[in-house]
């Protein structure tokens, strides 16, 4: 098992037919990932990459039956097409869009808000490396090839760490069941919590490993939920030990600006909630093979 | 994106929030007729930089006659001010601000920035005006009055008097108070601003309510949409390097160290920061020339790097995903033809094709020390550093 999409997933691509669009949705395609068609406002009735192109996500849904959907609009336009996903019954949203205004992202989780939890979408990134289920399927701009299927869940802020990390995990022999990019934004559609939830009722899952970084309440709050909630073992790092207060670290959202934010602190305030803390980036991999042996 | 404090106030009196008289000033003549047109007797001169805790830098001088203000601007225009936000190197004052004195009675604070954990816009506001928040917080916690406001809906008039009254402000002075509060909600909301903060507020003898000193800053990923924010830009406040960056897509931070780093993705540049850290050395810099890494991308980043005389060694950890180490190493070997890097370089590929691209850059002529692991790198980087101070 998985969380979030597995190979019977149907997907569809909004911004289908731009040309970062294509470009991955035929990595998707080759991958395995089962992309039935995609939105296009005002190329409705295209065929793109051998699929349907529909003018509106409704359509979409109706005509191929799909369940998630990953966003390539630009970031003018994409609080737009999140909240048309949403709209139309989309249950898995994967938003790879980066530099859509924090505004526009309040936006978003307020329109949401209308939905009840069994009809709410999940929404995930914008500003990610996206969704995989290794062997499964793939909803996002990742290199498939370093992720070995298995039992461990990633969440992750940033794209590349988490193909760090992935790798790390390969060397050792050990696969990922899902691996999650929350993104570099400082308003997310889902919180570390919200996947790490998700990981911990995923029969298949045995340990989450969580790449945090500076900024934000949001691994803290994480780290309380797995010391309240978790069987599982959490292993944790955090970027950014050298950041300066104050300072925007490459992402929009990694910046220390209160107590409890950069990583020193954020490492203890993990600690203890009782989360294995990996004591340096690349000891990532090494860390979850100690936690899982400690385990069984 | 930060604004002056004069630029501020302009979008604040443009919602409604009332500012004492004032102008701009380039020069001391300049300043002199300014004085002059707003009248009184007392003026306050303001050195503009992007930085609070002006004036115990010196930057903000009291002045009783147009002589004294043309005095003080001739002693403030092209100073760098050392602030403790500025850093060591300080900010240069290209302009001042000449403001009407104005008679306090009492200063308040008030901040609206975006609650993290809530996703809501936070307002805080406090008695204890002047000092800053940090100081506020540590040494007055119980004055903090916190109002989270719900985007959807914005600021209802009683979160404002709510709040007006928490301030312990008297009921003749509720309504305008609120609407101060309210003028700043606005201002927030309606031009994308991740943070405003009025510091003073303050109630004056005459009993106006007025915003004294005020910083905003913009959401960068909403400047597309808000022409009349980003033509506040001033690059002069920014670090000459990191506007070089940004200008060329390149998202940059210069740090103290000397260990230059060209890496792909925020998240493992501050992870390779990290590990050159424990590894005993600092960076120099936070590089992220973004997940493709393309050629072009990395010769901007080498110049870039190269600008920083402080570097002495350059840590280039490239992981390829889509893209593929070969392509990677083709790109760096490309841009050390254009570019001279006379000091130690060492270069990590990882992910697709790492074979091929680090068998392609042993064959080129370039000298590089070939890392393996992020742990390898950082330790090369740092030893490399060493052997050139022994």
């Amino acid at each position: 098992m998985t969380i979030l999409i597995d190979e019977k997933t149907k997907i569809i691509v909004q911004g289908f037919t731009g040309k970062i669009g294509s470009f991955h949705a035929e990595e998707m395609i080759k991958y395995g990932t089962n992309i039935v068609g995609g939105v296009t406002p005002g190329k409705g009735g295209q065929t793109h990459l051998g699929l349907p192109v529909f003018n509106t996500v409704k359509e979409a849904v109706k005509n191929t039956g799909a369940s998630a959907s990953v966003l390539f609009v630009p970031p003018a336009f994409a609080a737009d097409s999140a909240m048309e996903a949403a709209d139309a019954g989309i249950k898995t949203c994967v938003a790879i869009t980066d530099g859509i205004p924090s505004h526009d992202m309040i936006k978003i989780k307020r329109y949401m808000k209308r939905y009840s939890k069994s009809e709410k979408m999940t929404l995930i990134g914008p500003n990610c490396a996206g969704v995989i289920s290794p062997g499964k399927s793939l909803l996002g701009i990742m290199p498939g090839h370093i992720y070995k299927q298995g039992k461990v869940g990633i969440i992750g802020r940033s794209g590349t760490l988490g193909y760090e990390a992935a790798q790390q995990l390969k060397n050792l022999g050990i696969g990922i069941s899902t691996s999650v990019g929350i993104g570099g934004d400082p308003i997310n559609g889902s919180s570390f919590k919200d996947i790490i939830e998700k990981f911990e009722a995923d029969k298949n899952t045995e340990a989450v490993l969580m790449i945090g970084e500076i900024g934000g309440p949001q691994e803290v709050a994480a780290g309380k939920f797995a010391k309240e909630n978790m069987k599982k073992p959490v292993i944790a790092y955090i970027a950014g030990l050298t950041a300066p207060k104050g300072r925007v670290m490459g992402h929009a959202g990694a910046i220390v600006s209160a107590y409890g934010e950069s990583a020193i602190e954020k490492v203890e305030l993990l600690k203890e909630c009782g989360v294995i803390i990996s004591k340096n980036p690349s000891v990532m991999g090494e860390t979850v093979k100690s936690a899982l042996n400690s385990k069984t | 994106m930060d604004i002056h404090e004069y630029q501020a106030k302009k979008i604040l009196s443009g919602f409604g929030v009332t500012i004492p008289r004032g102008g701009i000033a380039y020069s001391p003549e300049n300043a002199e007729n300014k004085a002059r047109e707003i009248g009184g007797l007392k003026w306050v001169v303001k050195a503009q930089i992007h930085s609070g805790a002006r004036g115990k830098a010196g930057g903000i001088i009291v002045c009783n006659s147009a002589l004294e203000v043309a005095q003080a601007t001739d002693k403030l225009l092209g100073k760098k001010l050392v602030t403790n936000q500025t850093g060591p190197e300080g900010k240069i004052v290209n302009r001042v601000y000449i403001e009407e004195a104005t008679d306090i009675k009492k200063e308040l604070y008030l901040g609206l920035v975006f609650d993290r954990s809530s996703e809501c816009i936070m307002v805080v506001a406090s008695t204890e005006g002047g000092m800053s928040v940090e100081e506020i917080s540590k040494e007055k916690p119980e004055s903090i009055i916190r109002s989270k406001i719900e985007v959807a809906v914005g600021m209802q008039k009683f979160q404002a008097r709510e709040i007006a009254f928490g301030l312990g402000i008297k009921p003749e002075l509720i309504s305008r108070t609120a609407e101060a509060i309210i003028g700043c909600y606005r201002a927030f909301s309606e031009l994308d601003a991740t943070m405003v903060e009025v510091n003073p507020l303050v109630i004056s003898e005459q009993e106006q309510i007025l915003a004294l000193d005020c910083k905003m800053s913009f959401d960068n990923n909403a400047l597309f949409r808000r022409n009349q924010v980003s033509e506040l830009r001033d690059k002069t406040q920014e670090n000459t390097n990191e506007v070089y960056a940004s200008d060329r897509g390149l998202n940059y931070v210069s740090l103290n160290g000397n260990i230059g780093n060209i890496i792909n993705g925020a998240g493992l540049a501050m992870a390779s920061m990290d590990m050159i850290k424990l590894a005993g050395g600092e960076p120099a810099n936070f590089l992220d020339v973004g997940g493709g890494a393309t050629p072009e991308k990395i010769v901007k980043a080498f110049k870039l790097i190269l600008m920083d005389e402080k570097v002495k060694v350059i840590l280039v950890n490239i992981f390829a995903g889509i893209n593929r180490c070969d392509w990677v190493a083709e790109g760096i070997i490309q841009a050390l033809q254009k570019i001279e890097v006379n000091m130690p370089l060492v270069i990590r590929l990882a992910g697709t094709n790492v074979e091929k691209g680090n068998k392609i850059l042993k064959e080129s002529k370039i000298s590089y020390i070939e890392a393996n692991t992020l742990e390898d790198a950082a330790n090369k980087a740092v030893k490399a550093l060493k052997e050139l101070t022994k």
